[in-house]
């Protein structure tokens, strides 16, 4: 005799699984880890260091940004941040909305902007022209 | 189970009185509270990047328009809420670091009540002096001696 009862997810076993959700939490220590330097490291020369926040113009940035070694790092930052918390996001959009279209109209919302806000720091990182006005 | 022999059940004899429930780490106690202040930095920190990503394309402007923008960080007010924002950062920063060692280590689970408040004391020793040293040009405006 037959068991009377599917197995559980029995439909999905001969379907293609998809692990973007195991890549996406590994992504998120990788990038968090990679992260606590990146951001530590610019809060303390940007906010404490040498007179802190009060020193920043637009002459600083300039400095700065004539070093490709800074350009790269507040490069990587820019990416890794945006996309760590673009996915700490999603996560959030998944958890709390429960209608469907809201989720998927969050999701879109969430996707187009991250998507503008990383072009155009990218932009701006690879355009930035010292001697402007 | 009525709540009297739910009572029984959790005073009988030989049995400790736990506030979390055994084998769980994100219900009840500190699991659960550093899992809520992780979100809750982390949608912070997430729409401040948006701001912050923003304010610095001003460069792309004119040196004016940068200064101009940058100014406002300077000032008493927006100075305070940059200590929140590096507060925040850091407690997201650290608890980070607890969750990997709880998924990787392996005496991680059994230690994220240590770890918890490792964390916190680290914040701590990091924000008293981290505080005083981003806000003590704010500190001299307000309450310096102006001769």
């Amino acid at each position: 005799m037959s068991n009377p009862l599917a197995a559980p997810r029995a439909g999905s076993r001969n379907k293609q699984r998809s692990n973007f959700e195991l890549y996406g939490w590994l992504f998120m220590r990788i990038s968090g880890l990679i992260l606590v330097f990146l951001v530590l490291g610019h809060l303390f020369i940007m906010n404490i260091l040498d007179g802190g926040v009060q020193r920043i113009n637009f002459a600083f940035v300039a400095g700065r940004w004539s070093s490709p070694f800074w350009q790269v790092w507040d490069l990587s930052m820019l990416w890794l941040a945006l996309l760590h918390g673009g996915n700490g996001m999603r996560t959030i959009i998944n958890d709390y909305a429960e209608r469907d279209q809201t989720r998927f109209w969050l999701k879109m919302l969430l996707y187009v902007s991250t998507a503008i806000i990383i072009a155009l720091g990218t932009l701006v990182i690879f355009t930035f022209d010292p001697s402007i006005g | 189970m009525t709540s009297e022999e739910f009572n029984v059940a959790i005073t009988t004899p030989g049995r400790s009185l736990r506030a979390t429930p055994i084998g769980t780490l994100y219900r009840g106690g500190e699991g659960m509270w550093t899992w809520v202040l992780q979100r809750i930095t982390g949608v912070s920190v997430f729409f401040f990047l948006f701001v912050h990503v923003l304010d610095t394309a001003l460069v792309r402007v004119s040196p004016a328009a940068y200064d101009e923008i940058i100014a406002t960080y300077k000032t008493p007010i927006v100075n305070l809420l940059e200590v929140g924002l590096v507060g925040a950062v850091l407690f997201h920063a650290f608890n980070g670091i607890r969750i990997i060692l709880i998924d990787f280590w392996s005496k991680g689970p059994r230690y994220q009540r240590q770890m918890t408040w490792v964390i916190a004391a680290i914040w701590l020793l990091v924000m008293i002096p981290g505080t005083y040293f981003m806000m003590i040009h704010t500190i001299d405006a307000l309450f310096g001696s102006t001769t």
